[in-house]
């Protein structure tokens, strides 16, 4: 590639955040990552932000039912005249909630699991992951409707739904690092100075792994996303009046052809935010780990 | 009184082609201050009788024999005693100084983490320690370094950082694992000043596992030439270079640049047998110029000629009368 030989890639860094500045300048570098940025960024603020300026986005104003868009309503009313706006905003929350806080639980929960099985082997690891693959044979989609479907409709319900569909696939990937950390020289170094299978674990093990773990997390946030939006979208998450993008579409389904930018919006901030977060994830992908840098 | 003594040592390891003698009983001694090197081919079991001390050795070794440090034995203790005699009583310096620190921590921490570890040292009179051993082992302006990652750093400041961690805890026992290997020639010279620093200084017993005799006559004092997981000749380094005894000993300098004089480098013809057999014969007589029927009827045993020479050869006079 034409950016290998460039100086700022053979300039010797003067200190450990001369690294991450290093990997912040090919970051830079590369548009579909920083549109993917941008993206999250916008998501992010709108998320935080939005709700605390729009205000109630669940006050009816019956003078304006299914109002197009205009000065007042930037992106119209929907069937109670309330306004699109700031309920796309607060759906911007609860998407925030639903993806990262579900990513977290999977991550917490996983990450050890995954770590334990990768590192004893033996027969902890074939149960591991013979059940993993149980869980992983059925789509993450549909694991996640069956067990908010048991756990009932509620956004800490679909946390807990997405979060445990998650867990599978960040057992494997965490599992797969370790077993690649584990075969390292410096591994086999620190068990010939006396190291504890806890200190390897956590201070050469884990450290050496985050940052395909840092990658999983951002890729597995938009898929947790969409999963809250079409839990929603079926009844199964959050309910109404609650906005959740979601949710807002259902609602939209029945007005199609009266009030169309009622069921556009939702749609495209759930795309926009999805493609974001995946653009992200795959430029810090390319930037943290050399592996699959091309 | 020896400091380290292995005797009648035999490792194997269960595979799924049958079960592997990777030693066959080894007996060695090593005295405090003293530098043994341990040659041989790749395959010869240098390694595996070296790494049996502080047992790192793959999962599935089964050992026998003896194994004593200071007189304790070693062998048959449980794990968790040994974790405590590692990187203490007994480090290890590995073949990779590229890989073999951690990437994610600074130089520092990862010699200050040792000294905690065995030496209970606090925080700061950890890193204090940690600034004389890089000057120790010739890193200039250690302090600097000590903030420093592994990336940062050459190979050859990387092996110096490894022997540093490796002697933090004044080990008594040092093996190194081909130390030089990986690094230039230069480099290799410093660091083998090293290796005689620590000796002179802390009396450091060190088990060097090399097959480059050019580094074994510039630091052992003795040598055992290892083939097919017996040791098969054993001398005092000045002893071993002027009059070899064992045909392989021999072939094995008449294979250095240094000692062919303008003729052709000669090599050893043949293979490492297969450690799966183990005949009841020479292992060497297939690959051997000496080799009659008495090498293929029994196989020698190890016998003294003079001043702590040991060989094990049916035909050791042949072979000193080919050098004359």
């Amino acid at each position: 590639m034409a950016d290998v030989l460039t100086p700022a890639r053979l300039a010797p860094a003067a200190t450990g955040s001369g690294r991450t500045r290093r990997m912040w300048r090919r970051f830079r570098r590369r548009p579909m990552a920083m549109t993917g940025l941008v993206l999250v960024v916008l998501f992010l603020l709108l998320a935080v932000v939005g709700p605390v300026v729009f205000g109630d986005p669940t006050r009816i104003d019956f003078g304006h039912v299914l109002g197009a868009p205009s000065l007042s309503h930037l992106l119209g009313t929907d069937d109670l005249g309330r306004d699109q706006l700031t309920r796309i905003a607060s759906g911007a929350r609860v998407s925030l909630e639903a993806g990262v806080l579900s990513v977290a639980l999977a991550m917490v929960v996983g990450v050890p699991i995954g770590l334990v099985a990768g590192f004893y082997r033996k027969h902890l690891d074939s149960v591991v992951m013979r059940a993993v693959d149980v869980v992983l044979a059925f789509p993450f989609l549909v694991f996640a409707v069956g067990l908010a479907a048991i756990l009932g409709p509620s956004l800490r319900n679909v946390v807990l739904a997405l979060g445990i569909s998650q867990i599978p696939a960040v057992v494997r990937i965490t599992r797969g690092e370790v077993l690649a950390v584990r075969e390292q020289d410096f591994v086999a170094g620190a068990i010939a100075d006396g190291a504890t299978d806890r200190t390897i674990l956590t201070r050469y093990v884990l450290p050496n792994a985050t940052n395909a773990l840092i990658v999983q997390a951002t890729v597995a946030i938009p898929g947790a996303i969409i999963g809250e939006a079409t839990l929603s979208f079926l009844g199964l998450g959050v309910q109404p009046p609650t906005p959740s993008w979601g949710v807002m579409l259902t609602g939209a389904q029945q007005f199609l052809s009266q009030a169309p930018w009622l069921a556009v919006w939702p749609g495209v901030m759930i795309a926009a935010t999805t493609l974001g977060f995946n653009l992200l994830g795959d430029g810090l992908r390319d930037v943290i780990d050399p592996r699959s840098a091309r | 009184m020896n400091l380290l003594s292995i005797a009648d040592l035999t490792v194997s390891f269960d595979t799924e082609a049958g079960t592997v003698r990777a030693v066959k009983g080894v007996s060695l001694t090593l005295a405090a201050g003293e530098i043994l090197a341990l040659c041989g081919e790749s395959g010869s079991g240098k390694s595996v009788t070296a790494m049996s001390v502080p047992r790192l050795l793959p999962d599935g070794a089964t050992l026998t024999g003896s194994v004593t440090l200071d007189g304790a034995e070693l062998l048959g203790r449980p794990d968790r005693e040994l974790r405590s005699l590692r990187g203490k009583e007994i480090s290890v310096v590995f073949q990779e100084p590229m890989t073999s620190l951690n990437p994610s921590f600074t130089v520092g921490f990862q010699i200050t983490e040792v000294l905690r570890r065995h030496e209970r040292m606090s925080r700061r009179a950890a890193r204090t320690r940690a600034v004389e051993l890089l000057d120790l082992v010739g890193i200039p302006d250690a302090a600097r370094r000590l903030g420093e990652y592994p990336h940062q750093l050459s190979g050859g400041l990387r092996q110096r950082v490894m022997i540093a961690i490796a002697v933090a805890c004044d080990p008594r026992v040092l093996i190194a694992d081909e130390p030089t290997t990986a690094l230039d020639v230069t480099i290799q010279a410093g660091v083998l000043d090293v290796f005689r620093a620590l000796r002179d200084r802390l009396g450091t017993a060190i088990v060097l596992i090399t097959h480059d005799l050019g580094v074994v006559a510039d630091i052992a004092d003795r040598v055992a030439v290892m083939y097919a997981g017996r040791i098969v000749e054993q001398a005092g380094v000045d002893e071993l270079f002027a009059r070899p005894r064992h045909p392989y000993t021999r072939g094995l300098l008449d294979a250095l640049p240094a000692s062919a004089r303008g003729g052709r480098l000669r090599e050893i013809p043949g293979m490492v047998p297969p450690p799966y057999d183990d005949p009841d014969a020479c292992p060497f007589a297939p690959r051997c110029g000496y080799a009659d029927d008495a090498c293929t009827a029994a196989r020698p045993v190890l016998e003294p000629h003079g001043d702590g020479h040991l060989a094990a050869c049916f035909h050791p006079s042949t072979v000193e009368a080919v050098d004359a």
